[in-house]
């Protein structure tokens, strides 16, 4: 094997692991903004926002993310009315549109793993804090948050590696992600399997890295669940 | 030219393309998942045998492939099938590029990616069954293809169905990446209308309304398919 391809290829790829990272995060934290919106209207009991939440979550979540994605940054560009809006700086630009695309559509995901989260919330619990006097707010952050939290981490962490593959499909709206300088170097090169396999092992080694940082965090919040020193 | 009239059946109209798009998206999905079924049932099979060496061969498997990018999959599946079938071609002789169609690259990956989580889903619902239900097999008699048949066999995909019905939609989307090979089902006739029309917006549009009609429908058959299966179950709540 050639070693001096392999790490002239894993520096090349490594170099463009930062632009993959921060579509992952922006997209991630800009996600979860819009599914605590989209979750707080499907437990609203208002039935017309309901119904919006159930349709925004049905949508996003049946229909391919590429899709979506060129919907965002090859059809919306091309609408007259877009291109003379206040949004087309942001628009025109593919990793604006890329974080875009990728927000709205785990939004959807993770909308549904918060839902599951709180409706695991005992309602005694509940019960209980409001026969204390807590109510609002106070009832939110010490009762509720604290238990749908570590409901909702194991489905969490497995959306968010979901979301560092899905980074890859900004590959084909022109930015040069880890997974397009891979398909590069393979063009120029025509060597088949190495570019693409160490991309793969970069992945892979992400994606292990976030799945052990959620499992500490999950023994870490859970330490009544811990079995007890005999 | 403008309004809906670019998907009408006419000529100049893309109704036809698209809908042919859709029916090769359900096909090479529907291929996909049963290749990944077959993936997924023996590397369950690897995972549940007890053996060492079969069982950390499933893991890896399940692992490797749920942890890489689908587009980087489909990508390996494509370029490194074709590769090989070149390099066997010339060892028999024959010179030139061999491509493999891109409709069994597509199916593959779908299926190998799926198999992964298939996997998963089948030895979950075996582990569900009941322990007596065997051992009663076992004690009337019954040899080990017997009891998978008749007793096994129909509880798994029983247990099973709910997983596969989201693995289904699951494939229903991957498929879309497929459109990067140049087969045409729905995204890649989407990209072509899109590009010949100069009206991208409309095409996705149409093309993602398209995708949600599959996955809402094909929800609907599973769940039907979930009513039936266990119609003759009890449950715990609901």
């Amino acid at each position: 094997m050639d070693w001096g391809f392999v790490s002239a290829t894993f520096d090349k790829l490594i170099g463009a692991l930062p632009l993959t990272l921060a579509v992952w995060a922006l997209s991630v934290i800009l996600g979860a903004l819009v599914a605590a919106g989209v979750t707080w209207m499907r437990v609203s009991g208002s039935k017309p926002l309901i119904a919006l939440a159930r349709a925004y979550v049905a949508v996003f979540r049946g229909t391919p993310l590429l899709i979506q994605l060129f919907i965002v940054y090859y059809g919306l560009a091309s609408l007259p009315a877009v291109r003379a809006s206040v949004f087309w700086p942001f628009l025109r630009n593919a990793f604006d549109c890329a974080v875009l695309s990728l927000a709205l559509c785990t939004a959807a995901y993770q909308a549904e793993i918060f839902r599951g989260a709180l409706l695991a919330v005992p309602p005694g619990q509940v019960e209980a804090a409001r026969a204390c006097g807590m109510s609002g707010l106070i009832l939110f952050r010490r009762i509720i948050f604290p238990i749908a939290l570590r409901h909702a981490l194991p489905a969490y962490s497995t959306e968010m590696i979901s979301m560092v593959k899905a980074t890859a499909l900004v590959s084909l709206i022109t930015l040069w992600d880890v997974m397009s300088v891979a398909l590069k170097i393979r063009n120029d090169t025509l060597v088949t399997y190495l570019p693409l396999i160490i991309a793969g092992a970069i992945y892979f080694a992400v994606n292990y890295i976030i799945g052990a940082a959620f499992l500490g965090l999950e023994r870490r919040l859970s330490p009544h669940l811990k079995p007890r020193p005999s | 030219m403008g309004g809906l009239d670019i998907f009408g059946f006419g000529p100049g109209g893309w109704g036809f393309a698209l809908l042919q798009g859709a029916a090769m998206t359900l096909l090479v999905s529907a291929c996909g998942l049963l290749i990944g079924a077959t993936i997924g049932g023996f590397v369950a099979w690897a995972r549940l045998s007890g053996a060492l060496l079969a069982g950390a061969a499933g893991q890896a498997y399940a692992a490797l492939f749920r942890g890489l990018p689908e587009l980087l999959i489909v990508y390996f599946v494509y370029f490194g099938t074709s590769t090989l079938l070149t390099a066997a071609a010339h060892a028999a002789g024959y010179e030139g590029f061999v491509g493999v169609p891109a409709f069994a690259a597509g199916a593959l990956a779908v299926g190998v990616i799926s198999g992964a989580y298939q996997a998963e889903v089948f030895r979950a619902a075996y582990r569900a069954i009941v322990r007596g239900e065997l051992e009663a097999a076992i004690s009337v008699g019954m040899n080990r293809a017997l009891m998978f048949r008749r007793i096994i066999a129909p509880q798994v995909m029983r247990f099973a169905l709910p997983g596969l019905g989201n693995l289904w939609q699951v494939a229903l989307k991957d498929s879309s990446l497929i459109s990067v090979t140049g087969l045409t089902e729905l995204m890649r006739v989407s990209q072509v209308g899109a590009g010949s029309t100069h009206r991208p917006f409309a095409f996705y549009l149409g093309g993602a309304a398209l995708y949600l009609v599959m996955t809402l429908a094909t929800t609907r058959l599973f769940d039907a398919a979930e009513a039936r299966a266990t119609r003759g179950m009890r449950r715990a709540a609901g």
